[in-house]
């Protein structure tokens, strides 16, 4: 946890979060505090709990123990609140294959209770250059520009907190550096940033602070200045992690 | 408000989805004129025989039609992890319950129209004397089928072996409704004493509320992991 951590407000706090399927023990006791303007990247080898933790704090999955707050309150009990406040892109994109990326965005807009939906949608489009092939049916877009299309859907409500799944997959070179730039502003407008990415130098290049997992238990949670990468498995540059 | 544009978006996407793909509507109706057809020729039926076994034959081909038309309402949200999609936005669970159970129950009330049609046609049979009786039997009794259909094809969605499951899981639940509806509309097809084929509606009526009902609340149950 950063040093000033405990004094200022978390929009985002886990407290003592375990998730097991069965047997599995997908998050073990997990202990964590986000505040806004937070940019934090979660690193961790496959099987780490990393997209389990990020579905967690989306309230797609409640814990098995502990309790998740969002802005001090149960992000179960007052679901509408924090969901209208987060934006999730996973591995999967939540777009319909028969729908255009436009319509998507309606349909998502609708159901986020948004005014001005076609200004919004224009500029969430807008924003990963994807406006011109929003009129096609997502089905017969490119996996990049799929992707583009879902965090359009994830920026579309403006939310103030992001969890970023693996957000540069598919993209290609001008895309990945449009995401780079909008990842890089966020934390000076407040809003905050969770993000994997198994690109650790990539990673390091848009985050302060590092949250590394390892079996579902935090290994690591503090400046990325600070982290002990040999002792925590992380090639140095060069040798990235796949 | 805000529910009802939710309910109505839900609605109208399931069916721009299924204008488009054409997966669910087109199999359910082959499906169910398949039923008819093969009746047809396993029962060469003289015309009262026909009336005694019109009704079981009716509610068969929309209940195996119906099956078709709930394992694709939760297929194309599985795909994409789109129902989780939904779920990340501030709303209702139960919305997402009546948004898709208004489009299955337009889809059945499609298929049930082409089945109904063609057993006219197919067993010489007029449905014109008891047309309002059998329609207000056939709404109560698809409602509370579809609101079935729809909770436990989220249910089955979840599951690997989903489209067996999901008639595992239905046809015992919807054993009333199913046997109450064909019981209706068998006296509504003979001309039976009004009060008969009234009470035959109110109990079709009652059973497919209380699914519906229940269902409604539970939906929230099933969306969780």
């Amino acid at each position: 946890m950063p040093a000033d951590a405990a004094s200022a407000k978390p929009i985002l706090e886990l407290r003592g979060v375990s998730k097991y399927y069965g047997d599995l023990v997908a998050l073990r006791h997990v202990e964590l505090r986000v505040e806004p303007g937070d940019a934090v990247l979660l690193y961790g080898p496959n099987g780490a709990g990393k997209t389990t933790l990020l579905r967690t704090m989306a309230a797609l999955s409640r814990p098995t123990e502990g309790e998740v707050l969002f802005n001090g309150e149960d992000i179960h009990r007052n679901a509408g609140l924090s969901k209208a406040r987060v934006g999730f892109v996973s591995h999967t994109t939540f777009l319909y294959g028969e729908l255009t990326g436009r319509e998507n965005l309606r349909f998502a807009g609708t159901l986020f209770g948004l005014r001005d939906l076609e200004r919004k949608i224009d500029r969430a489009l807008d924003l990963f250059a994807v406006r011109e092939r929003a009129s096609e049916p997502v089905r017969g877009l490119s996996r990049g520009l799929q992707q583009r299309v879902s965090l359009a859907r994830a920026f579309l409500h403006d939310p103030d907190f992001l969890l970023l799944d693996e957000p540069f997959t598919g993209l290609d070179a001008a895309a990945v550096e449009s995401l780079e730039t909008i990842l890089r502003r966020l934390p000076s407008e407040r809003k905050a940033i969770i993000f994997s990415n198994h690109d650790f130098e990539q990673g390091v290049a848009l985050s302060r602070r590092l949250v590394a997992l390892e079996r579902g238990r935090l290994r690591y949670d503090g400046p990325l200045s600070l982290a002990p990468l040999e002792s925590l498995g992380i090639a140095p540059a060069g040798k990235s992690q796949a | 408000m805000r529910s009802l544009s939710v309910i109505w978006a839900i609605f109208v996407k399931d069916l721009r989805v299924e204008w488009r793909n054409r997966e669910t509507l087109a199999p359910m109706c082959v499906f169910g004129l398949l039923v008819v057809f093969l009746f047809n020729f396993a029962f060469e039926t003289a015309h009262e025989e026909t009336l005694r076994l019109l009704p079981g034959l009716l509610w068969i081909a929309f209940a195996f039609s119906g099956i078709l038309a709930f394992n694709r309402s939760f297929a194309a949200e599985r795909e994409n992890a789109c129902l989780e999609g939904m779920l990340l936005a501030p709303i209702d669970p139960s919305a997402i319950f009546v948004g898709k159970l208004l489009a299955n129950l337009v889809f059945l009330g499609v298929t049930e129209a082409v089945i109904v049609f063609a057993a006219a046609v197919w067993y010489n049979f007029s449905f014109l004397p008891s047309l309002g009786d059998f329609a207000l039997i056939l709404f109560f009794g698809t409602l509370g089928y579809a609101a079935l259909g729809t909770i436990f094809g989220g249910v089955a969605a979840n599951t690997r072996m989903r489209e067996v499951m999901l008639p595992v899981l239905q046809f015992p639940v919807a054993f009333w409704v199913l046997i109450l509806g064909m019981d209706a509309t068998s006296d509504a097809l003979r001309g039976a004493a009004r009060g008969d084929i009234a009470r035959g509606v109110l109990r079709v009526a009652g059973v497919s509320l209380i699914y519906a009902v229940v269902s409604f609340l539970l939906f929230e149950y099933v969306l969780e992991e």
